[in-house]
């Protein structure tokens, strides 16, 4: 089938998209949009997490033809915002695979909650699972980019 | 595989009588991961996302209507003072990307015993609404359960949603190895209502299906001092827990064995009974 919808501002056209195919692999290999990572498939870990009109969500549990129409963000699309900066600054990438699915949900926590506690980190970001860094550079990098 | 997109509930009943084996699909959360790792492999999936009234919630008659469509957080944020039982059990259902899609129409579709949302629906006494081309039933939940991850949903029916009274003191609780993404090892919920001075309870993780401990509500809706309000006995709370326990059916498995489920019930039945009578004596009706 034939996936139209918007990613990033720009109307985009999937061809061959086969009816069961998740939206992450929709980004990934027929868009050429590989921020959003692939690591679980089954919702736990949530390195493909997206907007979807607005939501975070695991694209990795949408499926293709669920998105025709609606409106998509990765990672691609806040690029270069302070969120990405703070990480960086606060040393909270190591491999980097939880990175981008950590970017959209703090990005996202912050368009809601611009000075959120620690507890509240914590619960937005439980969804996002990082094998390397231990959460404390992560948790650093959040208020950060509250200060800034 | 076929992808069917209904625009309206006329148009995926029909979609659903003439494809009785496509799977409806929601917020995918159950769905997708099996299609991911190939458990399942439909014919068709029927998306349920663009049909407007599922994801709706009114008033009908005395009760609430609330569309199988509307996800975990908007119980939560929409809800939450209407509906607290299923409220707090949202809460606790895996991560805030989970809670934006996942819906309760979900929760029953996979009619799984570990599913969050049974218990308070249990102990609210909550209807399941249930169409088709042929028409509309409505079921109590408590009858809806047929097995492990089966219920009475014939094949060219969908949910369409359920309806609560809402009201009463609720509560729930739920034991896993932390608080996000964990499949419960057991949970329970309680509802008490001073206007019927009724007791209603939900077992979740601790049988086949998701089930009622009609004994202990019967028991208990007896021994509770509806009048005065007055302190719960120990020995009240301690039996209302035993027969809590006794109703349900646990098995050994990975999350917990079945003798630790017993007695993790009946300490959450203890625990969930004291909370929700100190709201009532604290706040009344
Ligand atoms: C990481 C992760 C964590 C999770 N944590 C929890 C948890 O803590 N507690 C919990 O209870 N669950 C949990 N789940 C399971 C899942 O999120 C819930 O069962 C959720 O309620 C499913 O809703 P959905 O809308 O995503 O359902 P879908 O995946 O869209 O559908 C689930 C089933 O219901 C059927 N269905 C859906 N809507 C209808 C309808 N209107 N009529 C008929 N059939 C329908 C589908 O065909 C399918 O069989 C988790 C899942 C993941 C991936
Ligand atoms: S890949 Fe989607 S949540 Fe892990
Ligand atoms: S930096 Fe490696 S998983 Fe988080």
């Amino acid at each position: 089938m034939r996936l139209n919808c918007t990613v990033n501002g720009e109307a985009r056209q999937a061809d061959d998209v086969w009816a069961g195919e998740s939206l992450l692999y929709v980004l990934r290999e027929r868009l050429g949009l590989p921020g959003s990572k692939n690591a679980c498939e089954q919702g736990e870990c949530g390195s493909c997490t997206v907007y979807m009109d607005g939501t975070p969500v695991c694209a990795c549990l949408v499926a293709a033809g669920q998105a025709e129409g609606r409106d998509v963000v990765t990672v691609e699309g806040i690029a270069d915002g302070p969120v990405q900066q703070a990480f960086l600054a606060a040393g909270a990438v190591q491999c980097g695979f939880c990175t981008p699915g950590l970017v959209v949900a703090v990005h996202d926590l912050l368009a809601r909650d611009s000075a959120p506690t620690d507890p509240e980190i914590r619960e937005a970001l439980a969804g996002n699972l990082c094998r390397c860094t231990g959460y404390e550079k992560i948790l650093d990098a959040v208020r950060l980019a509250v200060q800034r | 595989m076929d992808f069917l997109r209904p625009s309206t509930w006329d148009e995926a009943l029909a979609a659903k009588a003439a494809h009785p084996d496509a799977v409806p699909i929601a917020g995918g959360t159950d769905v997708m991961v099996e299609l991911n790792f190939d458990r399942r492999r439909p014919p068709a999936l029927l998306d349920l996302t663009r049909v407007a009234p599922l994801t709706e919630w009114g008033t009908d008659g005395d009760l609430l209507r609330v569309g199988a469509g509307v996800s975990y957080r908007r119980i939560i944020e929409e809800l939450g003072s209407r509906l607290p039982g299923l409220a707090m059990a949202s809460r606790t259902v895996g991560s805030p990307q989970i809670r934006n899609r996942g819906t309760v129409g979900g929760n029953l579709g996979s009619a799984s015993p570990a599913g969050d949302a049974h218990p308070p629906l249990l102990a609210a006494g909550a209807l399941v609404e249930l169409a088709s081309v042929r028409g509309v039933r409505r079921v109590p939940v408590d009858g809806f359960f047929r097995g492990p991850k089966r219920s009475v949903l014939e094949p060219d029916e969908l949910i369409a949603g359920f309806l609560v009274r809402p009201g009463g003191a609720q509560q729930f609780a739920k034991v896993g190895t932390r608080n996000a993404m964990v499949i419960a090892v057991c949970s329970f919920a309680l509802s008490l209502s001073l206007e019927t001075r009724s007791v209603g309870t939900g077992i979740g993780s601790a049988a086949p299906t998701p089930l009622r401990a009609t004994e202990a509500e019967e028991f208990l809706s007896r021994e509770l001092d509806w009048e005065a309000r007055g302190p719960v006995p120990p020995s009240v709370a301690q039996r209302f827990g035993e027969l809590v326990a006794a109703a349900a059916s646990p098995i050994d498995d990975v999350r917990g064995t079945a003798a630790y489920r017993s007695h993790a019930l009946s300490v959450l039945a203890r625990r969930t009974l004291a909370w929700a009578w100190k709201g009532f004596r604290e706040v009344g009706p």
